[in-house]
């Protein structure tokens, strides 16, 4: 006995096998998220008042991103309906489209994560914040230049939508001065940790995704020519798994980037 | 009449290539040893992987638990016998063995007492239950010819079997398993300097990762997969409480995954998801950048820690039910009443989770809200129980060794779930949380509970896999056994717990009771008596006892393979479909797909030739309707 329902639809249910199972797997992944969400919910509202981060990060990339992601929704859904009428060559340049918009989110993403990582603070031995990127930081040498400015506080730091005007200027530390130093990595506080536990793993999601979508663009189109009806349905259920790591990202961009 | 309309508005199975008819339809092809039994996609296969592999673990950990009781009746004692093993295989250069002298440390305590709640529960029950018993049997029940997506299938077995070895490695590391608690409460969990932690938490996310597979794969099976007539009221209600548990592994265990990646990044990214504001460690403040809430974690562990209760319990039920109906000869009581009160289960159980956190001040509305839905979800649980009960009522009852695990379960789980309320009123709980109380209330529920309807399983579709029973005078040696040893076992716990001992501590409470008892001159409450210290040794024995008692089930279970009485496809005269296969089935299940027309329990029906009509028999009444071939002989 064969399974059924592989690839035409159940007459009682409506839907084949695998679109069953994507929905139910998308499911799990609401909860997954929806678990990390919940911690970024417990945790803004259990912070000390005034010390969660505002403003920290690149509106201008995080748009650019939301753009793009936005685009590659939309190629995922031409080239399904290219597989649907059967025009093979529009799929082809329609995931072209989607993988190229896939890999330029994640150089942004990288792009974003390396500035922040190379962002730091530093307490000095008197009681002030140096607080910027780093310029030189040469263990040979006895001081470490970053491009930033001096805070009285680490208040100063956390709520920078107010202060429009940031001067930066390029600032030389001696390591004797030096109290403590630390960069902006998701040991650097919560907010910073779920920043990159929550786009990490969306970005793995877009990884994942990729190939998947990388797969039936490169080696998986074998089987348009076998059996076109099947292909169309990978097609569809890799494009509902790409829009749900759309959605997330919906999500993600107001609640870290512009709240 | 309205049968034969249901059965027309289905296709015939569509063949759509020649490729996939070669791997299903010829028997005669093999291939080969790799194929057939490691890499297999046939879900009898991946069944019986599942329940062998997870049965190892059931005894690895029953191992455990006869250490940790030694240790609590004679703390620091060298362990007879097993003490210089463990000395060798926890031997590291460089730093002290943690069973020195063959004594078992705290730390090693820890580790046991850790690894031996993981290993019962995430390696040994529920894939048990769930994935070896949902496999093997949810496909041929439905009448399907396979798990929907084989592949997925073979894929969660794998992801399985490799957390189960990353844990199981992780005890010899250096350092040791993870010391936290089955529960890995943070921020202890994060502060322990070893990399037993590290070791769970991977191993872990492979676990839930291979559940998840299962439950994607069992829901999907259920929802497309049904043989034409084969209505949602037509199942078998062993499949509802599967579809029910694949549905609380679907949406309970993905918070719990969250909690995992955040307390790796705790471990190894060094963040404070779980660490709070001025944490001190070993006397010193912790280098942490703090903020974090231990109190999330326990939300989100026990966000799944309760519907993973109803994981281990519901399958189990479902054995139960299948059994009581076949070996009482007539139609289960209250078919309907027992979907329904699963289905509720299932809702109720994604919001009870907090009543294991009453003692954490998180507030009196909360523990109000969370002890109201406790008290509600009773309710559906005490339904099916009555069902079962109200079911042998006028049967006749066969005792065969099946039945009789059936039979016990139903006071074994009775004890559990009634011992369960004083904990979920938050008064009373306030008493007893933490205290041996609970470990034998949820004992009862799982051990005489769950692990009897399991036994039971194992000894009722034994002859559907092997084509032989299992011998009947040494299952019923294994049964009586068992069931007494695991009330002396697991009785004297509860008034452990109400005298005020506590769980987790590796000396059995000697220094505890001896500090108290010293300070305020005798038997007072809060010390433990003499009396109640005293209770370790039978404890001890009746559990050595326990674990002899599963020697005549391994042998059997192994001896009757070639062994055993040779039976036929349908042993125990039963309705449901898994039955109306040849035996063993072959890859594919059935040659045609059989058609239901009546329910799963139409037993001792008055004017039928037998005391049982099988699902797949076509109403006499309409003679028209095409007798359709259901196995091949």
């Amino acid at each position: 006995m064969e399974i059924p329902y592989t690839v035409e639809a159940r007459p009682d249910t409506g839907l084949y096998n695998a679109k069953v199972g994507i929905w139910l797997f998308l499911a799990s992944e609401v909860m997954l998220f929806g678990g990390l969400f919940s911690a970024y919910v417990l945790l803004r509202v259990g912070a000390e008042p005034g010390t969660w981060p505002h403003g920290w990060q690149n509106i201008v990339l995080g748009t650019i991103n939301t753009i793009v992601l936005a685009l590659s929704a939309i190629t995922t859904l031409m080239a399904w309906v290219a597989c649907k009428v059967r025009e093979f060559g529009k799929f082809k340049f329609f995931h072209a489209c989607t993988l190229l918009l896939a890999l330029t989110f994640l150089c942004i993403k990288f792009v974003e994560y390396s500035e922040h990582l190379n962002h730091y603070e530093i307490k000095l031995t008197d009681g002030r914040i140096a607080d910027g990127d780093m310029v030189s930081n040469d263990p040979a040498q006895d001081h470490v230049v970053i491009k930033g400015r001096f805070d009285k506080t680490e208040m100063d730091l956390y709520d920078l939508r107010a202060q429009k005007e940031i001067s930066e200027t390029e600032i030389t530390i001696p390591r004797s001065q030096i109290e403590s130093m630390d960069n902006y990595g998701p040991w650097h506080n919560n907010y910073l940790a779920l920043y990159y536990t929550l786009t990490g793993l969306h970005a793995m999601h877009i990884l994942g995704g990729s190939i998947v979508i990388g797969y039936l663009w490169g080696p998986g189109r074998k089987l348009w020519k076998k059996d076109p009806e099947r292909f169309t349905n990978r097609v569809e259920v890799s494009g509902l798994f790409w829009h749900f790591v759309d959605l997330v990202w919906i999500f993600l961009f107001p609640v870290l980037y512009l709240t | 009449m309205i049968m034969d309309a249901h059965v027309e508005q289905f296709p015939p199975y569509r063949k759509h290539d020649a490729h996939a008819h070669d791997d299903h339809g010829h028997e005669h092809h093999d291939p080969g040893f790799w194929a057939k039994y490691v890499f297999s996609t046939d879900h009898k296969v991946i069944g019986i992987q599942y329940g062998i592999t997870a049965l190892s673990f059931l005894f690895f950990g029953l191992m455990l638990m006869l250490l940790m009781r030694w240790q609590i009746a004679h703390p620091y004692k060298p362990v007879p016998f097993f003490g210089h093993i463990l000395e060798l295989l926890f031997q590291h250069p460089g730093i002290p063995n943690p069973a020195a002298g063959g004594v078992i440390s705290s730390d090693l305590y820890n580790s046991f007492g850790a690894m031996h709640g993981t290993i019962m529960v995430f390696l040994g029950i529920v894939p048990l239950a769930f994935a070896a018993f949902g496999n093997y049997v949810v496909p041929l029940m439905i009448g399907a010819p396979d798990m929907v997506f084989p592949r997925v299938n073979m894929a969660s077995y794998q992801a399985y079997f490799l957390g189960g070895l990353v844990m199981f490695v992780s005890f010899f590391i250096p350092g040791g398993a993870a010391q936290a608690g089955w529960t890995s409460y943070s921020p202890l969990a994060t502060s322990i300097p070893t990399h037993g932690q590290l070791f769970w938490i991977i191993g872990m996310i492979l676990l839930i990762s291979s559940s998840l597979l299962g439950a994607v794969n069992f829901i999907a099976t259920i929802i497309q997969l049904r043989a034409p007539g084969m209505t949602w009221m037509r199942l078998p209600w062993f499949v509802w409480t599967q579809f029910i548990t694949a549905f609380l592994l679907l949406l309970a265990f993905p918070p719990l995954e969250a909690a995992a990646v955040m307390q790796l990044m705790d471990n190894v990214a060094h963040t404070s998801f779980f660490l709070p504001t001025g944490l001190a460690v070993g006397g010193h403040l912790a280098n942490v950048s703090g903020g974090g809430s231990p109190l999330l974690w326990q939300h989100l562990f026990w966000f799944l820690g309760h519907p993973e209760v109803y994981v281990l319990i519901l399958p189990a039920m479902g054995i139960v039910c299948e059994i009581i109906a076949n070996n009482t000869r007539k139609p289960i009581w209250g078919y309907k009443a027992l979907v329904y009160s699963v289905l509720a289960i299932g809702f109720l159980s994604m919001i009870v989770w907090a009543h294991h956190m009453y003692m954490t001040g998180m507030g009196t509305i909360i523990s109000t809200f969370f002890q109201l839905t406790t008290m509600i979800i009773s309710i559906p649980s005490v339904i099916i129980l009555t069902c079962l009960f109200l079911s042998l009522w006028g049967g006749s009852i066969r005792t065969n060794t099946p039945m009789l695990f059936a039979l016990a379960f139903l006071p074994m789980f009775g004890i559990g779930g009634l011992t369960g309320l004083p904990l979920g009123f938050n008064v009373s709980d306030i008493h007893l949380h933490d205290t041996y109380y609970v470990i034998a209330h949820f004992h009862y529920v799982v051990a005489p509970g769950t692990i009897f309807g399991l036994f039971a399983g194992v000894y009722y579709w034994y002859p559907k896999m092997t084509g032989r029973k299992m011998n009947e005078f040494w299952g019923r040696i294994h049964f009586w056994c068992s069931l007494i040893f695991m009330n002396l076992v697991f009785m004297p716990m509860f008034s452990q717990g109400m005298a005020g001992m506590l769980r987790r501590m590796a000396d059995g409470g000697a220094n505890y009771s001896a500090a108290v008892n010293s300070r305020a001159g005798g038997d007072v409450i809060g010390g433990l008596s003499p009396f109640i210290m005293s209770l370790h040794t039978p404890i001890l024995w009746a559990a050595v006892c326990l674990g002899i008692a599963q020697i005549p089930f391994i042998i059997n279970f192994f001896w009757s393979i070639s062994h055993g009485e040779k039976v036929g496809d349908n042993p125990w005269e039963s309705t449901t479909l898994e039955w109306q296969t040849p035996t063993p089935p072959p890859h594919g299940n059935f040659d045609h797909s059989p058609h239901v027309y009546r329910g799963p329990y139409e037993y001792s029906v008055p004017g039928h030739s037998t005391d049982f009509t099988p699902q797949n028999e076509p109403e006499v009444s309409t003679p028209a309707s095409p007798k359709i071939p259901t196995t091949a002989h």
